[in-house]
């Protein structure tokens, strides 16, 4: 059940990401919303969960934009999991963990985007990519995530109590 | 009852830590074999493009449609302004249009004589969409909804109105990846218009952010003719684009510290922030049909 939904909403933010929001970017920019979901379902339902949603997340990216196949997917596989073991020190409600947790994937996330596709090239601005990409990518994924979390997690809070519901019935037989 | 439901659920549970460790092998292992191969690559991109394209497809239409809504709601007065403006332009462009024709047939009459006629001829191409961007800000590299089916093939030329856009460097069934100029790790061999003279066109996120340009380099111009104004295109030594596309203008031009060659940067023809629809040439470099 959680599979299925974890997939649907990686579909959705694959495609959503990829058209609507590159339509409609913010001077250029566009938040990061498959990052989003691994984090959250990495901390949310935990880390093999996170692991594999952020391998299948990053095998799109791979396809449909990478030169190299596996490399997002390794680095959103790795951003999965580690959220995932952020899962026991997570409580229900609190939403200052989560952001600061999807604020802090997302500044390694472009660090290791920057380093891997340029500073290999030899290309030293780190300063200018920070200002001009990593920052305003963190501020708009921050706010997008503000409104996106509590939606997963009210998803998989509904999906759990209807899995109890379900378990309950048929102890009951 | 009870017995079946109780089997379905003992399922046999691999660690976590087992789970990272195969799936990072299998990572490291597409690595390997799409620097090497296109094996796995065809295949998944046949699993992408009947799965995840058609919705982009959709999406993309819907995100159209909003954006010519909203550009509906434009001042009307700018639109009658613009087109007393175009209308102008019509009749100097029809006038400009007769004299170019005149000029054509003797151009072709010329080339005759010349037997120039085969460099030049007319590209076949198609019109794409664009259906998805990348999905992160550090590339400029898109998606068209054209494939293989349509006839597109890897380093297929892209154009949009009268300039270069970038080339084909994947194709699906139906959908087809292309490579912007504009990308910061693509390189294009470009050359002057005017001179002849080779240079080398870089993207550069930098400079499109800051800008709207991109870098030019290792450009021969040692009787220093070459200036601001003056037209890039791709050049005849290029093996991936056809001769003669154009590019861009020179914007600013500078001497490089070994006082041989020169780079500066050039802006772009084609307005990659409004990209919406780019034609794809199909006829290759390598072998014109």
């Amino acid at each position: 059940m959680k599979a299925i939904a974890s997939g649907l909403l990686l579909i959705i933010c694959f495609v959503l990401q990829s058209t609507l929001f590159a339509q409609f970017n913010i001077g250029g920019i566009l938040p990061n919303l498959i990052l989003i979901l691994t984090a959250s379902i990495g901390f949310r339902v935990g880390r093999k969960n996170g692991l594999i949603v952020g391998f299948i997340a990053g095998l799109l990216a791979d396809i449909f934009f990478g030169n190299v196949l596996g490399l997002y997917a390794f680095v959103y596989m790795y951003l999965g999991f580690m959220n995932g073991s952020f899962k026991r020190v997570l409580l229900q409600g609190d939403y200052k963990l989560p952001m600061l947790l999807i604020a802090v994937s997302d500044v390694v996330y472009g660090h290791i985007m920057y380093i891997l596709k340029f500073l290999m090239r030899g290309d030293f601005h780190y300063l200018y990519y920070l200002r001009s990409i990593m920052l305003p990518e963190l501020i708009y994924t921050t706010v997008m995530a503000l409104a996106l979390f509590p939606l997963i997690n009210l998803i998989f809070n509904l999906i759990e109590k209807w899995e109890k519901l379900l378990e309950g019935e048929e102890e009951f037989e | 009852m009870s017995p079946l439901v109780k089997k379905k659920k003992k399922r046999i549970k691999i660690p976590t830590m087992y789970w990272l460790f195969v799936l990072s092998l299998v990572c490291v292992i597409l690595m390997i074999l799409s620097f090497n191969t296109d094996i796995v690559m065809t295949p998944l991109n046949y699993a992408g493009g009947y799965t995840i394209v058609p919705f982009q497809k959709g999406l993309t239409n819907v995100g159209n449609y909003l954006i010519e809504q909203t550009e509906r709601f434009k001042k009307l007065e700018d639109v009658i302004a613009e087109n007393e403006e175009l209308k102008k332009q019509v009749d100097e462009l029809s006038k400009d249009n007769t004299i170019l024709q005149q000029d054509k047939y003797e151009l072709t009459k010329l080339r005759e004589l010349y037997e120039l006629d085969a460099e030049y001829e007319e590209y076949d191409k198609i019109g794409a969409r664009i259906i998805s961007r990348e999905s992160d800000n550090w590339y400029a590299n898109f998606v068209i909804d054209k494939g293989s089916n349509d006839g597109i093939q890897v380093d297929c030329n892209v154009i949009a109105g009268s300039g270069l856009v970038g080339r084909v460097t994947e194709v699906g069934p139906n959908y087809a990846k292309v490579v912007s100029i504009i990308s910061d790790n693509v390189n294009t061999s470009g050359m002057i218009l005017a001179t002849g003279d080779i240079l080398m066109v870089s993207g550069s996120l930098e400079g499109m952010n800051k800008r709207g340009t991109i870098d030019f380099s290792q450009l021969n111009d040692d009787n220093d003719v070459v200036q601001t104004g003056d037209k890039i295109v791709t050049s005849n030594i290029s093996d991936k684009y056809l001769q003669g596309i154009l590019i861009g203008y020179v914007d600013h031009i500078s001497t490089d510290s070994n006082n041989l060659t020169k780079s500066g940067d050039l802006i772009p023809v084609v307005d990659f922030k409004h990209l919406e629809e780019v034609l794809v040439i199909t006829t290759l470099k390598n072998n014109p049909q």
